[in-house]
């Protein structure tokens, strides 16, 4: 190697590490300040190492900042949001894909308009809905408007399209029903698909932050999203406690992305690249 | 029952959950907000709403408080959207090179994704507090504070809003990057075409799908933005950064006016359509799509 192309190669790790470095500042510092001590969070100039990490911060949000219970709701809440957008996804994409009847094309633009409608702007009227229905509180309640999702429909419709046309005669003349082909045959080959869905259908559950504000007003029926104001707003004076909430929050996210990177990056660019 | 008599109930029955879900809470609500937005609610509580038709449209889609949040939601829009695609390629583009280990930065570039934006929102709004915060301690203070500031606080939060969805538009361009065919580089390689005109002229215009999706998804989110502005700012200081979500939420919960967050909600609901169709338009014409 040239010395003049060792310099260059240099130079693009050490662009490249600067950067990284950037992004992950605001994230180092929140883990340095969990770990320290309350006296050094404010020291001049700031610490930015843990000499004398203190663990109990973490102990403290999860039982007196009672994230341990934030975090159940949320886990119970993205549940149910993800069993029903991949049931109901997987049940309309393969009506889409694979049946015919009357006013299919319509019924698809159908679907697709719900993406224009953002919860922001239903959100008003959707309280009344669910106060009505005696939902107000409760997990239900919480998860409700999200059971269905336009984007899931569209993405395994698309999935579905790409299985062999002849697969699903054979299997019809085999004597397969439509829900068994389904089952056995269509949703295993989209496998892919529904990783994908699953993703990021839990990742937008998870950080769900306006409904879960208006919907509930008990607070052993808070998310982790709005567990982490209550822990501000009280935790004022004792910000290791805040950080480390933060940690808590996030870390469930953490380490389902680290496993699931491929699928997130599937679902996330279905939309985009194909046009 | 023909064959496909029996198709066609069995397609309408796939659907009917999903539809149901949509009729309730996705179309429903949309009258709703028209409707409710036809009455006045009474300034004490316990008395009767009353119809006051159109009034309230007028009243509400007339006054400065209505285009003082449009233009700050347009002001946030216009912060974060170019500035987050501009960052989002940058860091595509410098990772998308064959190096050892560029599997690790591509994992950090795109691991804001893993934060949500109550979890972005509490790390910031604790780094720019003026008692325990590290900007103040490294002498970025301004006074009033960033958050009290009515320069700074929009600009702010719209640096949080930025930091969030970076790892999420990176993971965007990055496979609008993998995308494009590497002979088409090469051959401009060859051609003699710089690094930078190879960017302009074959990436860039290769890239445009995805630079448009971007566009449009960022912009209707940007509009969509609330949790940072509840965390951070609650509309204030001044008001300069009571966006529209933010303006409907307070008028709903803050001062139990659902009459005008009904007129808001749809107010916001032509706006986010109109958008979207005004960028599918004018931007689908200078597209290039790869067949």
């Amino acid at each position: 190697m040239s010395a003049d192309r060792a310099v260059r190669l240099t130079l693009r790790y050490l662009v490249l590490t600067l950067l990284a470095l950037i992004v992950l500042f605001p994230i180092y510092v929140t883990v340095v300040n969990s770990l320290l001590p309350g006296a050094d969070i404010t020291a001049r100039p700031p610490k930015l190492f843990p000499s004398n990490p203190q663990w109990h911060a973490y102990a403290d949000a999860w039982s007196d900042g009672h994230l341990g219970t934030y975090l159940k709701n949320s886990v119970i809440v993205t549940a149910f949001i993800m069993a029903g957008q991949l049931l109901f996804s997987i049940l309309a994409g393969y009506a889409f894909a694979f049946l015919e009847f009357p006013f299919k094309r319509t019924l698809f633009v159908v679907f697709l308009a719900t993406l224009m409608v953002p919860l922001e702007v239903t959100f008003v009227a959707n309280l009344t809905t669910v106060t009505d229905l005696g939902l107000y509180d409760t997990y239900a309640g919480l998860a409700i408007p999200f059971l269905a999702t336009g984007f899931g429909a569209f993405l395994m419709r698309q999935a579905f399209l790409q299985v062999p046309r002849d697969l699903h005669d054979a299997a019809r003349l085999d004597g397969y029903g439509h829900l068994r082909f389904l089952s056995r045959v269509a949703v295993p080959l989209a496998r892919p698909a529904v990783g994908a869905l699953a993703v990021f259908s839990f990742l937008s559950a998870w950080s769900q932050y306006l409904w879960p504000l208006v919907v509930t007003k008990d607070d052993r029926l808070r998310t982790v999203q709005i567990g982490l104001k209550q822990l501000r707003n009280t935790n004022i004076d004792h910000v290791n406690v805040t950080f480390a909430g933060v940690v808590i929050a996030a870390l469930p996210l953490v380490v389902l992305l680290l496993i699931f990177q491929k699928q997130l990056v599937r679902g996330l660019s279905a939309g985009a690249v194909k046009g | 029952m023909t064959r496909r008599r029996r198709e066609a109930y069995l397609g309408y029955a796939l659907l009917l959950p999903a539809l149901v879900v949509f009729g309730a809470f996705v179309f429903y609500p949309l009258g709703r907000n028209i409707y409710l937005g036809f009455f006045r609610n009474p300034p004490f509580p316990n008395l009767p709403k009353r119809y006051v038709g159109f009034d309230q449209y007028g009243e509400v889609l007339g006054s400065s408080d209505f285009w003082n949040s449009l233009k700050t939601t347009v002001l946030f829009a216009l912060y974060t959207v170019p500035t987050g695609i501009a960052l989002g390629l940058g860091l595509a583009v410098l990772a998308h090179q064959k190096l050892k280990g560029i599997a690790i930065y591509r994992t950090i570039f795109s691991s804001t994704v893993a934060t949500s934006v109550a979890v972005a929102s509490v790390i910031f709004g604790t780094l720019f507090n003026p008692q325990v915060g590290l900007l103040p301690s490294i002498g970025i203070s301004p006074n009033p504070p960033i958050l009290d500031n009515p320069t700074w606080a929009l600009p702010a939060v719209a640096l949080v809003t930025v930091w969030q969805s970076l790892g999420l538009t990176f993971i965007l361009m990055s496979s609008g990057l993998q995308a494009i065919p590497d002979e088409l580089l090469e051959a401009a390689a060859v051609d003699g075409a710089t690094p930078w005109r190879r960017f302009r002229q074959v990436t860039l215009p290769l890239l445009t799908p995805t630079l448009f999706f971007a566009g449009v998804v960022g912009t209707i989110f940007a509009f969509q933005s609330f949790g940072q502005i509840d965390l951070l700012t609650q509309g204030g200081p001044l008001h300069k950064t009571n966006v529209l979500t933010y303006f409907i939420y307070s008028e709903l919960r803050l001062h139990s006016n659902p009459g005008t967050a009904a007129v808001l909600a749809t107010a916001l609901f032509v706006i986010t359509l109109a958008l979207t169709l005004i960028q599918l338009r004018f931007l689908e014409r200078r597209v290039h799509y790869v067949r």
